[in-house]
């Protein structure tokens, strides 16, 4: 690697950490100059102060609502990707269960939130149903079409050699479908979140979407900002760790490929 | 030319020598439709080759060459007629088989090494086996040096030749190629030629060749069987009287060339090609 090479690995490394500081500085820079009030636009500044002034607190109600999303993805990992083997493997699944799921997609799914608190209380369950609702979708329906992405020359190839059906899956239909399930997996894990702060809006007393509804009530414009700078960073850091584990388990897939 | 012409020349399609003891592949009115009153690929098709034998099927798109050969590889099932390997007729997959498809079907996220072991990794065999003859065809095929390399790193000739290294890591007696080098470039198509000969040569298996290149055909074959576009006929059997080891000038000589003459006369005759 020479220099300039080296250079531009750095450049492309720190770029968009100084294009957020650089936001932070000119919001900072504007809401001093044109003496914008504290509750329509607080400065970086008092957001921090916000944070600071209760740091146990909100990491307690950040870590509930991490948890939270964590229990519904998860939930939504394992159901989607068996219902999607299922539904490859049984012909009739597919003509049935599968255009139901492929319709049930277009159903704004916030819009039942209401109905789980009904169903499941005010406690863990109704978020969890709903994170787990919501990033389910992307990760059957990208599971469906990664498992059914293999070539039948390639299965050809398979029976040929006398493998079995499990065999097949193992060794060919399952590693050719994961990068299209890391795909719907991606897609689900930032959309887990968003139906976690959902559930918490509709009903709960603890999580970060609890303090948001509630500094809104006491107009605690700060408190707000700063839940949605720790969202913001706990959906950057999910983002990025599925990213790291799909580099991990799928190094061969061409959009992982580096440029040489 | 027409058939008056060839027979003078004394190099009409030759009656097949009476079938020798040992018969490796033998297909008795093979037929295969799709479907009820579905596409016949398949009519009647009767073939028998022998063992250690290179046999070419040879026609247009569309004639059942593949599918008579996925027939073999007890990958489709005939409606009609049987097909027997060794005796036994083919139901399943026959074991000791190795199969050459036109695409390589390599595995992208398994090195060259790895892919070879597919089939020993499906029948959960310990690698060490078969270790020593991997590497001794990765060195036969030029891919030594290429064992920890992946599919994607490899060109188009070199990614075949690993296909067709991974059929034959198991030994098999009998392999069978699907227009294996159909979608290489000319150059690479002849290198190809030239190393399937060579190991044919060295190991004498039996090797059921499918193509639609005429000269590649009647280079590599003992046999060159040609048929006839829908329903896939046997329109011809030709014994190809050429001595061995076969040099890349062979093509440029007469009986070569007669050969093919013969052959392209007969799609003449089926109206597949249109001569002004």
């Amino acid at each position: 690697m020479n220099d300039v090479s080296r250079l531009r690995r750095a450049w492309d490394m720190c770029a968009p950490t100084a294009t957020i500081i650089l936001m932070f500085v000119v919001w900072q820079v504007l809401v001093e100059a044109f003496h914008v009030r504290q509750v329509i636009l607080p400065a970086p500044s008092a957001i921090l102060e916000a944070l600071a002034a209760q740091p146990g607190w909100f990491m307690q109600e950040g870590l509930y609502t991490m948890l939270t999303m964590l229990i519904g993805f998860g939930l939504a990992v394992v159901v989607g990707i068996l219902l999607a083997i299922l539904i490859v493997e049984v012909k009739l699944l597919e003509n049935t269960l599968y255009a139901l799921i492929a319709a049930l997609n277009s159903v704004p799914k916030v819009a039942i939130a209401p109905l789980f608190v009904i169903w499941l209380g005010t406690g863990y369950g109704p978020k969890i149903a709903i994170a787990f609702l919501i990033a389910f979708f992307p990760i059957v329906i990208d599971s469906v079409l990664g498992l059914k992405s293999v070539s039948k020359e390639m299965l050809d190839l398979a029976s040929s050699m006398r493998a079995s059906q499990l065999a097949q899956f193992w060794r060919i239909r399952l590693p050719t479908a994961l990068p299209s399930i890391f795909a719907g997996m991606k897609v689900g894990i930032s959309l887990a979140l968003v139906g976690t702060i959902v559930g918490e809006f509709v009903a709960s007393d603890h999580g970060l979407g609890y303090i948001i509804l509630t500094a809104q009530g006491t107009f605690e414009t700060a408190q707000i900002f700063a839940a949605n700078i720790l969202l913001g960073a706990a959906g950057i850091v999910l983002f990025w760790g599925m990213t790291l584990l799909e580099r991990r388990c799928v190094p061969w897939h061409a959009s992982q490929r580096r440029e040489a | 030319m027409n058939a008056s012409v060839l027979e003078a020349l004394s190099l009409a399609p030759k009656v097949a020598a009476a079938p020798p003891a040992a018969v490796h592949i033998e297909a008795t009115g093979v037929s295969k439709q799709y479907g009820a009153k579905g596409v016949l690929a398949l009519d009647q098709v009767s073939l028998s080759v022998r063992e250690g034998e290179f046999l070419s099927i040879l026609g247009p798109s569309g004639c059942g060459k593949s599918t008579l050969l996925r027939c073999v590889a007890g990958l489709e099932r005939p409606t009609g007629g049987e097909i027997r390997v060794h005796g036994e007729p083919v139901r399943k997959p026959p074991a000791n088989m190795g199969v050459v498809f036109q695409r390589d079907v390599l595995l992208e996220w398994r090195s060259i090494l790895d892919n070879m072991f597919l089939q020993v990794d499906f029948r959960g065999e310990p690698r060490g086996r078969y270790m020593e003859r991997a590497h001794e065809l990765l060195d036969l095929f030029g891919l030594k040096g290429f064992e920890k390399a992946f599919p994607a790193q490899l060109s188009g000739g070199m990614r075949q030749r690993a296909a067709i290294c991974r059929a034959l890591l198991a030994n098999p007696d009998l392999l069978l190629m699907d227009e294996p080098f159909g979608a290489l470039d000319a150059l690479t198509r002849d290198q190809m030629n030239l190393e399937l000969q060579k190991i044919w040569s060295a190991s004498r298996r039996t090797i059921l060749f499918v193509t639609h290149s005429i000269g590649e055909a009647v280079f590599l074959s003992d046999r060159v069987v040609v048929m006839s576009p829908r329903p896939g006929r046997i329109a011809m059997t030709l014994t190809i009287d050429l001595p061995r080891p076969r040099r890349m000038m062979v093509r440029e000589m007469p009986e070569f060339a007669l050969y093919c003459g013969q052959i392209r006369a007969l799609f003449g005759d089926m109206g597949l090609l249109k001569d002004e």
